[in-house]
């Protein structure tokens, strides 16, 4: 039976040297002046070093280059891309068509995943990008199982679902945690806690906790619970999805190594014992409860849940 | 082609930009075309977002489209959800409707939709929507070589940005000069799909961003308040955009299309914004040289204004001055209470459809595109069958009297409280 990649994300180099021997397959990593919502910041030294552990254990590794470009980055992406295709890097992650374009320019034979967020939601879009050079499309989150499995039938392209961890609700170009500091008159403070950690949303009407941070690609907004499906893997490898990403994006090197370890486990059962992994999948789920950190519950996510509009 | 040219030794614009109006429904599609819009851009039944707005049937856009014709006014429709699977089955025959009831174009975010519409419907112009959050000219390059005519930027471009994408990239370009916008990029929002599981890229949106919010840190496993009790909460909600000032520097960056935001708004909204802007486009791109902005323009954009206005993005990065914390809505200073039918000229007797509360002795301004504005104060008001009424209490109920000026269909009553 297809197994899955299990493709995670660092938080530095030496971090990925854990990852690898927790089971990793691939990881994304990158640095913030192209790429979105990173769980660490991977300068181009970093990169070659990356590389270097990576090949050591046979893990692939892709850059994240999917932010928002505007006028002023156009002109150096071919450096970025260029330099990347130096390294060997197994595959550049973009959203935007300017990616693409210089991709084509500089770096033909470069593999590409689409991935805007939010934006990967039919199986048409998915081909779309496949024709335009794209291997592989990561799907919305804010998609189904029904729908998750009707997209990769129809798919001529890859297909990576996030299957556990936080994921972005909103991008605003806007400094809107430093806009409100600024209001309250706190001008001292802005720059200090402008890029803070830890600091969340409260909505009393839900009692959620919203993370939300700032960075040179603007304001983010992240979901209030971490999605885990650890136990609901079934359908999704029975439908030969490519991928399965663990985001741990604001998350510990720790707990994401242990959960990386948890769900190398989840997916060797399921794909070779599907007794035991019946067996197993509950425990398996409550050792990530375990170490789930007090202000992050657990959900799954829009899998099981009806969207209406 | 060059913005502007000398005529009879004077400079004026021969580039006008099409000015791009919203209709939520037939009758404020027509107003905004007498009002002086260029172009209509309107919803149907499926596939646009604000799947709460009163859309249009395709008898609706026939209809639309053939009043709009009268005036040489063209009609774009909006079809720019990210479709989910279940949405293809169906987009073939509605696409070809609206060809076949001759819509000019639509605007469009998802491939699906642009492809498909490219096999079944070639007639129709494809215009990439805002929602695609266009932000560099490489990415405008990208959507020219597939083949659109039009693409409307990103909310979050500056003139500056404009400016480089225009000598770049030789396609129709449209941006937004007026009204209420995401504070997020758009398409790229997701909170009305987490808070109330409505999708907000299928016109879902519950406009989540404009709530409050408490904003805490974590220290450990303490969560510290980042506010005092008297402070307002946290908020995002984005003061509306308003262009008006800008217009003059659009039109020499040669914007195609300056669009107006607001398909749920009023008549009233859509009529005093738009004719407001036509005035502004019609008289830069007369004598471009000697133009300034006049008072009582921007105190008639404020008639119809329920939330503070600002430039956001065009003029630079927007801070916390535009957006709104604590309060979040104006009242309106006008009422919108009557729609002009009819006017006999040897009489002075108006015959005006009802809008709002309104009595003899109320003071009311009349405005319209055939007249300048002009108060008038309301002596004896009849019904339909001629008798006296103490005041018109009815919503679209027919009355009539005195004006002492000349008014037309379709000019519009206000009154000030
Ligand atoms: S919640 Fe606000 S920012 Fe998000 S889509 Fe709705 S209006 Fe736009």
């Amino acid at each position: 039976m297809k197994k899955p990649e299990l493709l995670v994300t660092p938080t530095d180099v030496a971090h990925i040297e854990q990852l690898a021997q927790a089971g990793a397959n691939a990881v994304i990593i990158g640095e913030q002046r192209y790429g979105l919502r990173l769980a660490g910041e991977f300068s181009r030294q970093d990169i070659i070093d990356a590389m270097h552990v990576a090949r050591k254990y046979g893990v692939r590794v892709y850059v994240a280059m999917n932010a928002l470009f505007h006028n002023d980055k156009v002109d150096e992406l071919s450096d970025y891309v260029r330099f990347l295709s130096e390294q060997q890097v197994d595959a550049i992650v973009f959203g935007d068509p300017a990616v693409l374009m210089t991709v084509r320019e500089v770096a033909p034979h470069m593999k590409l995943h689409w991935n805007t967020e939010t934006t990967a939601t039919n199986w048409y879009a998915c081909n779309y990008w496949g024709r335009k050079g794209a291997k592989r499309a990561v799907l919305a989150r804010e998609l189904n199982m029904e729908e998750i499995i009707d997209i990769k039938k129809h798919a001529e392209v890859e297909i990576e679902v996030q299957v556990h961890g936080m994921t972005c609700m909103f991008q605003s170009k806007r400094s809107l945690i430093g806009n409100y500091f600024e209001y309250q008159g706190k001008f001292m403070e802005v720059q200090q806690m402008k890029y803070a950690k830890g600091l969340f949303l409260y909505d009393k009407e839900r009692d959620n906790k919203y993370p939300i941070f700032e960075d040179e690609n603007g304001t983010h907004i992240m979901s209030p619970n971490d999605i885990c499906i650890i136990d609901e893997l079934e359908d999704m490898i029975d439908a030969e999805i490519d991928s399965f990403k663990i985001d741990g994006v604001l998350h510990e090197p720790d707990y994401i190594t242990e959960v990386t370890k948890l769900y190398r486990r989840a997916i060797d059962l399921c794909t070779e014992n599907r007794e035991q992994y019946e067996e197993e999948k509950g425990e398996l789920l409550a050792r990530i409860e375990a170490i789930q950190p007090k202000h992050r519950p657990l959900d799954t996510g829009f899998f099981f849940k009806e969207t209406v509009y | 082609m060059s913005i502007s040219q000398i005529i009879d030794g004077k400079r004026v614009i021969v580039k006008k930009p099409e000015l791009l109006a919203p209709a939520g429904n037939l009758e404020k599609l027509k107003v905004a075309v007498h009002y002086g819009a260029d172009a209509v851009f309107i919803g149907g039944q499926e596939y646009g977002l604000r799947s709460n707005a009163d859309n249009f049937t395709l008898e609706e856009m026939a209809e639309g489209v053939q009043f709009a014709k009268k005036y040489g006014a063209k009609i774009y429709v909006t079809t720019n959800i990210y479709a989910h699977n279940e949405n293809i089955p169906g987009l073939e025959d509605y696409l070809r409707g609206l060809e076949r009831v001759g819509v000019h174009g639509i605007i469009v975010a998802d491939p699906l939709i642009i492809e498909t519409a490219r096999r079944v419907a070639p007639k129709l112009e494809v215009h990439l929507s805002t929602q695609q959050s266009l932000t560099n000219w490489k990415a405008v390059q990208f959507w020219k070589e597939e083949g659109l005519e039009r693409v409307v930027l990103a909310r979050e471009t500056s003139a500056e940005e404009i400016r480089e994408i225009k000598e770049k990239v030789d396609i129709e370009i449209e941006t937004f000069i007026h009204g209420a916008m995401c504070i997020a990029y758009s398409g790229r929002c997701v909170l009305s799909n987490h808070m109330t599981a409505r999708d907000s890229n299928r016109g879902g949106c519950c406009q989540s961003c404009r709530w409050d919010y408490d904003l805490y840190k974590l220290e450990g496993d303490q969560a510290m308040a980042l506010f005092d009790e008297n402070d307002d909460p946290f908020a995002m909600s984005p003061k509306d955009l308003n262009l008006i000032q800008s217009i003059p520097k659009m039109i020499e960056l040669g914007i195609d299309s300056l669009k107006i935001e607001g398909r749920m708004k009023s008549i009233h909204y859509v009529a005093t914004v738009v004719s407001v802007y036509r005035k502004v486009i019609d008289a830069y791109c007369a004598d471009p040289d000697n133009f300034v902005i006049r008072k009582e323009w921007l105190d008639e954009l404020d008639k119809c204004a329920n939330r503070d206005t600002a430039p956001a993005f065009f003029e630079g990065v927007p801070g916390y001055k535009e957006q709104m914390f604590g309060v979040h809505s104006k009242k309106t200073t006008y009422d919108f209470v009557g729609l002009v039918l009819d006017y006999d000229k040897q009489t002075g007797i108006v015959t005006l459809q009802q809008r709002n509360f309104f009595k003899p002795g109320d003071e009311v301004e009349f405005f319209g595109p055939e007249i300048e504005n002009f108060t008038q104060v309301i002596e004896k008001i009849w019904d339909e069958e001629g008798n006296e009424l103490d005041a018109a209490r009815h919503p679209l109920q027919i009355v009539r009297f005195k004006v002492d000026r000349e008014v037309f269909p379709y000019n519009m009553m206000r009154k000030g409280h």
